[in-house]
């Protein structure tokens, strides 16, 4: 039954392989490699909707992963994941099952399939790599992309603020959620030691740059996510349990132009700087009062799945 | 073996979830479970079963219920769930993924109107709109017929010489919610029936393939014909799950389908699901009055039984067939699969009556109409409508 084969079905150490198909910068490849370093040597089973994260895996029958994957339905990967986290608990099967998904089966699709299993607490770790468009399909916009940005679907730029993922699967009361950025790779492999110390559903938001669909140059996605997490427009911070806050990394200043000039998508005449600026002021006075409000302090445990 | 008073979805729960124990040994079982009516009393009867080595997962559509059996059955366990009508169209997406992935998963199709405008009565369209998602599909007369076909669908599915999903329909209401007397099996008869649940491609951290991926026209071409090759060895897999079922339950249930009175007649009434019980009601009654009509309670749909259906109605000179479904622009879909079976052969007249669609109640009086208008036709037309309600 070749539905079956893959031809490089013998065991490789990493999860991504040499030779997939990520275009040149994209911050999956880095995302994929700081997971298995996070991981410590644990062999993930991933569940991968429609998204580049399955045309990673390259033409059948070769794979770009070196661990099992089910390339699941566009709005399906929470919901399949579900399945085979279940049937490994029941086997006392200890190997995490991780969503590997992008902003389109996040945010949009999967948003029903992914607040459920949330709801439910399954034993699933759910990474989302934000690269704030429809990549695979071309680059059309999403809920993720933010408010000014071209998108092949939005050519005067986005009208639409960009939804807040984390407010969502926080009110969930998830135990674990938290930020990933390729540039601070001792906070990413320490969130994914976490996460994978957690049992329950665990939320991870990773931005995850996309020179093909922003108009960067490959060269400097690195320092993108570096300059996006120093201008505060992505903050790094951790959510336990939906009501313990703790912030990793606070901004130091760093002008959004460094982050915006150098991504052709903020070229849009709407694209309005001073708004997007008064919008992270917004946004870290609100991370701030629920800092302070309700502090993440020492070491935390989140809320064990319960079944019945 | 228990002799019980029980509904359709009574029996049908209960048997899936001795199905489901039965591979407490191996991986276990899963369920995705979501309601809807006529199907709901399956799901709740599953969500309060207390399984060795299982769960029911009560996901937030249907959509996500075959996505947790596909998972499930990804991870080696026996998985299975049940739906009706718009919960089978939402699910649709994930219904052609769990035959394309070669998924032994079970459900139940409780047979129900596709909506607008909002119906929940009978009607076959809702599970013949997914005849070509890779499932095998059975239709079911009775309760006892659906108790004996949902454990030979465990063993079909499973089978390493078919590993598909199966399907079993069964009409709403009709079924679903009328008690019967129904022999129901012991679980330690279905631990001896069912062997233990074992798919070949579950994923494995020791190997790890990826399953479902991108695939290039020559290669998904070959998986295709994989598929047709494995529907193809249905009857022969379905013959020895009847013979096994035989040693040990002690009756034998079903084929393909079940051709009675066939050998002498001329005219043939062709139905399924409970239309065939009044189909022969009637027959047997006309039999009294000298009159030799056959009829052919068709069971299995997919694979369609060429064979076994061209074997029995090659050489009449009138059938009919009843479908409660209708393809919008063509005709009952039973008749379209009939018509291009019996290609070439001397059938002079071939009529397909659409009858009893939204439920309509097709009583002993309308299927009497629709023979009386058979036995007197010279030519066959387009598809008739026989609305039972006028
Ligand atoms: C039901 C369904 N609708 C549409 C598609 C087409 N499609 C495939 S991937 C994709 C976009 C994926 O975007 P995202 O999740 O952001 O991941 P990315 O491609 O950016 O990595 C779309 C629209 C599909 N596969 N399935
Ligand atoms: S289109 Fe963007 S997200 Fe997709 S592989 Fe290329 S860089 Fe990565």
């Amino acid at each position: 039954m070749s539905i079956a084969l893959t031809t490089a079905d013998q065991p490789c150490e990493h999860i991504l392989r040499a030779g997939n198909t990520n275009c040149a910068g994209c911050g999956m490849s880095l995302g994929l490699q700081l997971l298995e370093q996070g991981l410590d040597g644990a062999r993930p089973t991933l569940a991968i909707p429609a998204c580049c994260g399955i045309v990673t895996a390259g033409a059948f029958p070769t794979s770009g992963y070196g661990v099992p994957v089910a390339a699941t339905t566009f709005a399906s990967s929470a919901a399949v994941a579900t399945g085979l986290s279940t049937i490994a608990e029941l086997n006392e099967e200890t190997e995490p099952v991780i969503c590997w998904a992008g902003d389109g089966g996040t945010y949009d699709i999967g948003l029903a399939t992914l607040s459920a299993a949330a709801e439910r607490n399954e034993n699933i770790i759910y990474i989302c790599y934000d690269n704030e468009i429809y990549g695979n399909t071309g680059g059309q916009r999403s809920s993720a992309t933010p408010e000014g940005v071209r998108t092949t679907t939005t050519p005067k730029g986005k009208c639409e603020v960009k939804k807040d993922i984390m407010r969502i699967m926080t009110a969930h009361r998830i135990p674990y959620a938290a930020t990933l950025s390729i540039a601070h790779r001792e906070d990413f492999l320490q969130k994914i030691r976490t996460a994978a110390a957690t049992r329950g559903f665990r939320f991870l938001l990773l931005l995850s740059p996309c020179p093909t669909g922003w108009k960067s140059e490959p060269d400097e996605s690195v320092d993108l996510i570096e300059y996006a997490v120093r201008c505060g427009l992505f903050p790094l911070y951790e959510v336990f349990d939906g009501e313990r806050y703790r912030v990793n990394v606070r901004p130091d200043g760093t002008p959004l132009e460094e982050y915006t000039s150098r991504q052709r998508r903020y070229t849009s005449a709407d694209v309005d700087l001073g708004h997007l600026q008064s919008e992270i002021l917004k946004q870290w006075r609100l991370l701030d009062g629920l800092c302070n409000a309700f502090p993440a302090e020492g070491k935390m445990a989140g809320r064990a799945p319960k079944r019945n | 073996m228990a002799r019980e008073l029980i509904t359709g979805n009574g029996a049908a729960g209960y048997v899936l979830a001795q199905a489901g124990e039965a591979n407490r040994s191996a991986r276990g079982c899963c369920c995705g479970a979501y309601p809807i009516t006529p199907q709901t009393e399956i799901i709740e009867y599953l969500r309060g079963f207390e399984f060795a080595k299982g769960r029911v997962v009560p996901v937030e559509s249907e959509h996500s219920a075959m996505a947790v059996c596909i998972g499930a059955s990804l991870g080696g366990a026996r998985a299975f769930t049940a739906s009706s009508a718009n919960g089978l169209a939402y699910m649709a997406e994930n219904v052609f993924a769990a035959g394309y992935f070669r998924l032994p998963i079970v459900m139940i199709a409780v047979n129900r109107t596709l909506g607008p405008p909002w119906n929940i009565w009978a009607d076959q369209g809702d599970s013949l709109a997914l005849r070509d998602a890779a499932w095998v599909q059975f239709y079911v007369e009775s309760h006892q017929e659906l108790v004996d076909t949902i454990l030979m669908a465990f063993r079909i599915a499973e089978d390493s010489r078919v590993m598909l999903p199966v399907m079993v329909c069964m009409d709403g209401f009709i079924v679903s919610h009328t008690q019967m007397v129904v022999d129901l099996p012991e679980q330690q008869q279905v631990d001896a029936y069912l062997p233990t649940c074992s798919i070949p491609h579950r994923l494995n951290v020791d190997r790890p393939a990826t399953v479902g991926g991108l695939a290039w026209p020559r290669e998904t071409e070959h998986m295709r014909h994989e598929i047709q090759q494995a529907m193809e060895r249905v009857p022969a897999v379905l013959e020895e799950a009847r013979g096994e079922f035989e040693q040990v339950f002690g009756r034998r249930p079903h084929g393909v389908m079940s051709a009675e009175y066939v050998d002498e007649a001329e005219t043939v009434v062709v139905a399924s699901n409970t239309i065939a019980r009044t189909v022969r009601n009637v027959i047997e009654q006309r039999r009294v009055g000298g009159e030799a009509i056959g009829l052919v309670s068709a069971k299995l749909f997919r694979p369609f039984p060429r064979d076994a259906i061209r074997a029995a109605l090659h050489d009449k000179r009138r059938v009919a067939v009843l479908d409660r479904n209708h393809s919008p622009g063509s005709g009952g879909i039973f008749w379209q699969e009939i018509a291009a079976t019996l290609q070439g052969c001397d059938v002079e007249v071939l009529q397909d009556y659409v009858v009893g669609l939204g439920g309509g109640d097709v009583t002993p009086d309308v299927v009497n109409r629709i023979i009386d208008d058979l036995v007197k036709r010279e030519t066959s037309a387009e598809p008739v409508w026989e609305e039972v309600t006028a």
